[in-house]
This record gives C-alpha cells, sequence and structure tokens, in this order.
C-alpha cells in the first residue's frame, strides 16, 4: 500500500477523478469470519472484486451468500463479532495515490467515508434519524466534511440535493416519517451523494419499494451516475433486475464469488450452474409459461459448509471433484481476451466440455465494464454542481 | 363511491368454491386528540367481486396498500367485510359457524418463521388442526396420517420431531401449507406465501401449489406482488390498485395482452431482463389516500390516457376479450362522444407496452 498522508483525502473527490474504466477499489484475497477461533463462521471466503470507476457492479446472492459482509468489509463498517482476517482492500483515489481501506486508521477512515466512498441502506427509515429534519440530516453530513461552508450555502447544496432526486425544498423541514417510502430512499441517495463520492455503494436499495417506486428510483439513479459518474456496488438478492442495471455482476454463493462476467453475458451464457439456476428461478414475463424448477436443496449452512465446492450438494452436474476439491475462481477457457470473465466451476476448466447449457455462445460485444457510462463530461459537470462546496 | 356500475366479472373456469359479491371493507379512521372527519374510513376493500374456482389457481396482483391482504382476510372471514357477500359452495358463508368455515377455507401466512410456534415441533402443527376439528386420528394413525401430510408437501417424515428452528425457510413454508392442508380444506388462500423464501427455493414452493391445484383439485388464491410469479402460477390474474380489482381475466392475457393502463404500467415496472432497452413509465405516482380516494376512476390522477369521464364516472367492467374484463373507459363502446374535452386528437388505443403475440387489441374504445 501506498503511504498516504491524511491530507490528500482531504481534497474534493472531483479532483480525483480520472478516466473511466480504470479500476476504482480492488478487493482481494478477503476474508472475513462472524467468531473467532474454532467457533468462526466463515462468511466471506477469498473473494476478488474488481470496480472500475463509473462502473455499476451488481452482487447478487441468496440469504447469507455473505454479500452485505462484503460491503461492510470493503467499508471497515463491520461491527463484532465480525473480523476481517486477511486480504486487500485498495481505492483508487487517483493521481496514483492509493489507500489500502484494511488498515487505514479511523482518522483516514473517516475522511474517506461519505466524501469517496458512500452507502445507501436497504431501510430508509432506519438510516434517517426520526427525530430531525431532512434538511438538519443534510447539512449535518455538510458541517462535518466541509466545516468552509456556512449556513446558507448548506442550505443551497440541500436544496440541490433534493432536487436531484425530485423532491421539492419544501421537504426540508419535513421529518422522516412524513415522507412515503420511496421518496425516503431518495432523500438517502441525495444524502449519500451529497459529496460527490466516487463509489457508492447500495445494499438492497429498492428491496422495500414498490415495483413502480423501485423503476422510479432506479431510473433516476441511471440519471445522476451519468451526470456525476460515480461508480456503484450494487447489493441484490434480484438477479433479473441486476442484469438490467448492471454493467457486470458478480454471484456469490456460501461466502466465495462464483462467477464473474458482463450482465449481458452471463444472462445470456451462464457459466456456473448456480447462476444458471438462480436464471431459471424468475419466471419470465413473456413467451410461453413453461415449468420451471428453481435450484433443489438449500443454501449451505455456513456453520458447518460442505467439503469441496460450496455448491456440489444442490449441483446437478456434480462430479466426483466437486464433493473433494474447491475450484478456484479463474478465467472460462475459450473466452476472448476481451471479455475477463471468471467463474470457480470444475466444469469449466478446460478438461471435456461443459454440458451444452453452460457452454453457451457468448453474446456479440457490447458495453464493457466502465465504458457504459462517459464520466469524461459527467465528472466537468460533477464539479460544477459542486460549487461552493469544492 | 362504492358502486361503479358493476364491478368486473370473473371469467369462470370451474365451479366457484368461494366467490366474493361486491365486498366493501372500510376500515374507520381514529385519530387520537384530533378532530377528523366525522365518519372518515379507509376505503380498504370497494366493491370486489372474485370468484375462486376448484382446482384453478386464481393470482391476486398489486402494489403494497392496494387492498389485497385485506381481501384476502376478508376472504379468510378473520375479519367481517362492511358490506357484501361471501359464498361458499354457492351458499351464504355468513350462516355458517367459524370453525366450520375454517374447515373448508384455510390460509397460509407469509412469514413461516413467524407463523409456526416455535416452541412445538412440526408434529405438534399438523396434530393440532386435526384435533381442533375432531378428525383426530390416535395414535399410530395419528403418525400415518402426519407422515402423509409431510409427504404430500415433499418433506421427509422424519421432519415431524422437528423444531421450527431446525429447518430452512422453504421448509419451513411446507409446514405451514400441510398445517392448511391437514383439516382437507377445499380453499386454500396464500398471502404472498414466497416473498419472505430465497430465490432459489421459491419456485419449489410455487411448484407445490401448482401440483395441490391438480392433485387435490384445490381452490387456490395466490396474492402477490409480483407479477411474474402470478403469470407463471395462475390461471387467472386479478390486478388490485386502490382498493379495486381493475383488471382481470386469463393469466397470459392479462400480462402479455394488458389492457388496463396501471397493469401496463406494473408490467413496465417489472424487473425483466429480456428486456432490449430501458422501459418508458407511463402514469409515475403513487396510488392515491385511500381516506379519499379520487372521483370516478382512482387511478385517473396518473392515468396517462385518463379523458373528463374518468374523473367524474367509476368504469365498470367492461370485457376487452372473452373471460377478460378491464374497469377503463378506454374500452367503452361510446366513451369519447361523452367527453368532448377530450384533450387527446380523437380515440386514442391503448399502446401496447409488452410484445403481443396476437394482434387482437381491445376492440372497443378505438372506433367511435
Amino acid at each position: 500500500m501506498t503511504s498516504l498522508h491524511v491530507g490528500t483525502l482531504d481534497q474534493p473527490a472531483a479532483a480525483g477523478r480520472s478516466r473511466p474504466g480504470e479500476p476504482l477499489l480492488e478487493v482481494t484475497g478477503l476474508c472475513v469470519d462472524y467468531g473467532i477461533d474454532s467457533d468462526a463462521v466463515h462468511a466471506v471466503l477469498d473473494a476478488d472484486l474488481v470496480l472500475h470507476r463509473g462502473e455499476v457492479l451488481g452482487l447478487a446472492g441468496e440469504s447469507g451468500s455473505g454479500k452485505s459482509t462484503f460491503a461492510y468489509a470493503i467499508t471497515r463498517l463491520l461491527r463484532a463479532p465480525g473480523v476481517i482476517t486477511s486480504g486487500a482492500v485498495r481505492f483508487r483515489l487517483g493521481q496514483g495515490r492509493d489507500i489500502d481501506l484494511l488498515t487505514a486508521d479511523e482518522a483516514q477512515l473517516r475522511r474517506l467515508r461519505w466524501a469517496h466512498v458512500a452507502v445507501v441502506l436497504q431501510s430508509a427509515m432506519h438510516a434517517l434519524n426520526p427525530v430531525l429534519t431532512i434538511g438538519d440530516q443534510l447539512g449535518d453530513v455538510l458541517r462535518t466534511h466541509r466545516p468552509d461552508m456556512d449556513r446558507a450555502a448548506r442550505r443551497d447544496r440541500a436544496v440541490e440535493l433534493l432536487d436531484m432526486v425530485g423532491i421539492t425544498a419544501d421537504r426540508l423541514r419535513g421529518y422522516p416519517h412524513e415522507l412515503s417510502g420511496g421518496m425516503r430512499q431518495r432523500v438517502t441517495i441525495a444524502m449519500a451523494l451529497a459529496l460527490e463520492p466516487q463509489m457508492v455503494i447500495m445494499d438492497e436499495p429498492t428491496t422495500a419499494l414498490d415495483v413502480v417506486t423501485q423503476r422510479e428510483i432506479l431510473e433516476e439513479l441511471a440519471a445522476l451516475r451519468d451526470r456525476l459518474g460515480f461508480a456503484v456496488l450494487f447489493i441484490t438478492h434480484d438477479l433479473s433486475l441486476l442484469i438490467e442495471i448492471a454493467d457486470s455482476i458478480a454471484i456469490m454463493y456460501g461466502g466465495r464469488i462464483v462467477e464473474r462476467a458482463r450482465a449481458t453475458a452471463l444472462f445470456r451464457a451462464p457459466r456456473h450452474p448456480y447462476t444458471l439456476g438462480l436464471l431459471g428461478s424468475f419466471p419470465s414475463l413473456h413467451g410461453p409459461r413453461v415449468h420451471m424448477t428453481g435450484i433443489a436443496g438449500s443454501p449451505p449452512d455456513l456453520r458447518n459448509p460442505p467439503a469441496g465446492c460450496p455448491f456440489h450438494p444442490r449441483c446437478r452436474y456434480v462430479m466426483e471433484r466437486c464433493r473433494t476439491e474447491l475450484p478456484p475462481l479463474r478465467p472460462v477457457a475459450r473466452a476472448g481476451p476481451a471479455d475477463p470473465r471468471v467463474v470457480a466451476c470444475w466444469l469449466q476448466d478446460g478438461s471435456a466440455p461443459p454440458p451444452a447449457e453452460l457452454a453457451r455462445p457468448e453474446p456479440g460485444p457490447g458495453p464493457g465494464p466502465g465504458s457504459a457510462p462517459a464520466p469524461g463530461t459527467a465528472a466537468d459537470v460533477g464539479a460544477g454542481a459542486t460549487g461552493g462546496a469544492a | 363511491m362504492t358502486a361503479p356500475g358493476a364491478a368486473p366479472a370473473l371469467p369462470v373456469t370451474g365451479t366457484p368454491v368461494l366467490e366474493a359479491r361486491s365486498l366493501v371493507k372500510h376500515f374507520p379512521v381514529h385519530q387520537r386528540g384530533r378532530r377528523t372527519q366525522r365518519g372518515a374510513v379507509v376505503h380498504a376493500v370497494d366493491d370486489v367481486s372474485i370468484a375462486v374456482p376448484e382446482a384453478s389457481i386464481t393470482a391476486v396482483v398489486g402494489e403494497s396498500g392496494c387492498g389485497k391482504s385485506t381481501l384476502t382476510r376478508v376472504l379468510a372471514r378473520l375479519i367481517r367485510p362492511t358490506s357484501g357477500e361471501l359464498l361458499l359452495n354457492g351458499s351464504p358463508a355468513a350462516r355458517r359457524d367459524a370453525r366450520e368455515y375454517a374447515g373448508q377455507v384455510q390460509m397460509v401466512l407469509q412469514d413461516p418463521f413467524a407463523s409456526l410456534n416455535l416452541v412445538h415441533t412440526v408434529r405438534y402443527h399438523l396434530a393440532r388442526p386435526l384435533q381442533i376439528h375432531g378428525l383426530g386420528p390416535e395414535g399410530d394413525n395419528l403418525d400415518d396420517e402426519i407422515t402423509s401430510l409431510l409427504e404430500r408437501v415433499a418433506l421427509s417424515p422424519q421432519n415431524a420431531g422437528k423444531y421450527p428452528h431446525e429447518l430452512s425457510g422453504g421448509q419451513r413454508q411446507r409446514v405451514a401449507i400441510a398445517r392448511a392442508l391437514a383439516v382437507r380444506p377445499r380453499v386454500l388462500l396464500a398471502d404472498e406465501p414466497v416473498s419472505m423464501l430465497d430465490v432459489s427455493i421459491r419456485l419449489g414452493v410455487l411448484n407445490l401449489l401448482a401440483d395441490l391445484r391438480e392433485r387435490e383439485r384445490l381452490a387456490i388464491m395466490y396474492v402477490t406482488h409480483d407479477i411474474a410469479s402470478a403469470r407463471y402460477l395462475g390461471d387467472t390474474i386479478a390486478v388490485m390498485y386502490a382498493g379495486q380489482i381493475i383488471e382481470q381475466g386469463p393469466a397470459a392475457t392479462v400480462t402479455d395482452q394488458p389492457s388496463h393502463p396501471y397493469t401496463q404500467l406494473l408490467l413496465a415496472a417489472a424487473p425483466d431482463p429480456d428486456r432490449p432497452s430501458p422501459p418508458t413509465l407511463r402514469g409515475r405516482g403513487a396510488p392515491p389516500s385511500l381516506v379519499n380516494p379520487p372521483a370516478g376512476c382512482r387511478f385517473h390522477p396518473r392515468c396517462p390516457f385518463a379523458m373528463a369521464i374518468c374523473a367524474q364516472q367509476a368504469p365498470p367492467g367492461i370485457e376487452v376479450m372473452s373471460g377478460h374484463v378491464s374497469a377503463c373507459w378506454l374500452h367503452a363502446k361510446d366513451a369519447d362522444s361523452s367527453t368532448p374535452e377530450n384533450p387527446g386528437p380523437g380515440p386514442r388505443p391503448i399502446p401496447p407496452t409488452t410484445a403481443s403475440q396476437q394482434d387482437s387489441r381491445p376492440p372497443r374504445g378505438e372506433s367511435t
């Protein structure tokens, strides 16, 4: 890790923004346990993930797959008994300056959080303080991180932020309970974007919302992302939604990342049997109604994980090797260089042709990771929007 | 407004086992310390008619607050309707004793973590309804009955001695379904039975419901917010909005050729990986207050096709195709003649939102 003097972090995030498509966050070998010693439950195991600038990276998995633990660990928000046992999380501030989030001290983290990395949680009601007005809560962020702003400037910025998510300024004096669920979630998104972070982690941000509200918020989010150029780590169990909104997707199962690919490639040509099963768990809105089976069995008990591949007890393609040997996450055989997709499955090790449904041809070259947004211009707009804040 | 002409009638595909006619449920509004409008009520369910036929699955789809759970509770007779009629096997349900009714109509609730008692075993959960309803075989026969119940929901008989915490979410929901089956009901009311379950095991439970429809000829009402699963499982779909059923018909036609603008909105907003480009939402906004619902059609303040008549008069159920009923003025034959101030250029056809398989667009309302 590059040594970092604390002052570096005080520079506005917009200054650190540079070319799209270059890595912003690199997670390598992250392991997270709950509890210690022999009682420990391994919630995240050896997770590698790269988030590029301006990219929407989806993290999908069932409950208990470790996706939320992953997000809390990389932001160092994990509480006891959660323990990060190994790994590195490199956050690139730009201009060659990096910081390892796992070794950063409290002062560094305090400057980094919200200004560079913001979080939107599932339950907006719990994320907002019920006894403070919306205006106070927005002002609080700005007062802490932008001490040079005066009261009027903070208010202007708060109005601007609410306007960004389609909420009128008169709501500044309102309390969270006076807002609908969708508006509350919009407020938490506005708060997350208050300091123009380069990365926003969203943990099931729309799961509690109705489908129309969910779609409206996702539309706004896409527009904001295009304008401000932040990267999103979007965590959800709803893979069908993720395929629509994400540039690339990582699938977690039993604490491990089992497949990562571009969203369209994952949807059209899954390579891991779990991904295939998950895709087959969402009934379609079109075409003939066909019988679907989901995935037999239950998600693994992390207190007593299966040997070998964590998915082998539910896998319909299970081989002898799967029961004893853990498949490494590695590039798919025969994948083109333009599509660096990885999968952890013995079927894809190149020794034998995989079953036809796991060897569908890749879809044509679509927008690769990070190339979908155009943050080159977006950064300028974003910097302008910051105005006095920067 | 409680009498919008005629509510959409259900296309009857089998003998309706359970039928609701013009069901109304209003909850009085009490606000402590504040003078409220005298007699203010929440119009949770307004003039809903629905039939649940034998050996079929009727899916009720709607967003939170649309009244779908209230409807389920009224149908289960957990709450008394303000007005309207409830018929079980063709005779008024009100005349029946509550226990006798429960012997015919059973519920499966959303959260299998809350609906099972954690201090009791699976065996207890299954034996209890048998005892209460006087069906109780004893000794070995009871064991046989419990084994058979578990097998009917595809659980191993060894689970009988387990406690709820020893089971996975999917297994718990299967126990809840087995418990409902114990009294040999004819109707199963399933209120969001899979929304608390993990994605990969949802289909297993849905397929079990489909199985029970075939095997036991159960009349099943499947209540959900997920229109894709309603399409998968349902024989018919009823779409609810603001306490009313606004469209009802065969599952495939409701989702492939939605005729009500709200159904189109729901389908446009639903996640769909097959969609080539991001959807356009027509009719943004939120459902109305149910204390003072809008006059006329309750969707008209959001409706992209709203006409003058929509604000004045509640639309009747109009049959747009055989067995497919839509409560929307766009499908009325002479809708436009009565609305000279219609802002649009003449009669407007409803635009297709999903790839329609047939070109039989709603024939009515397009020509005056």
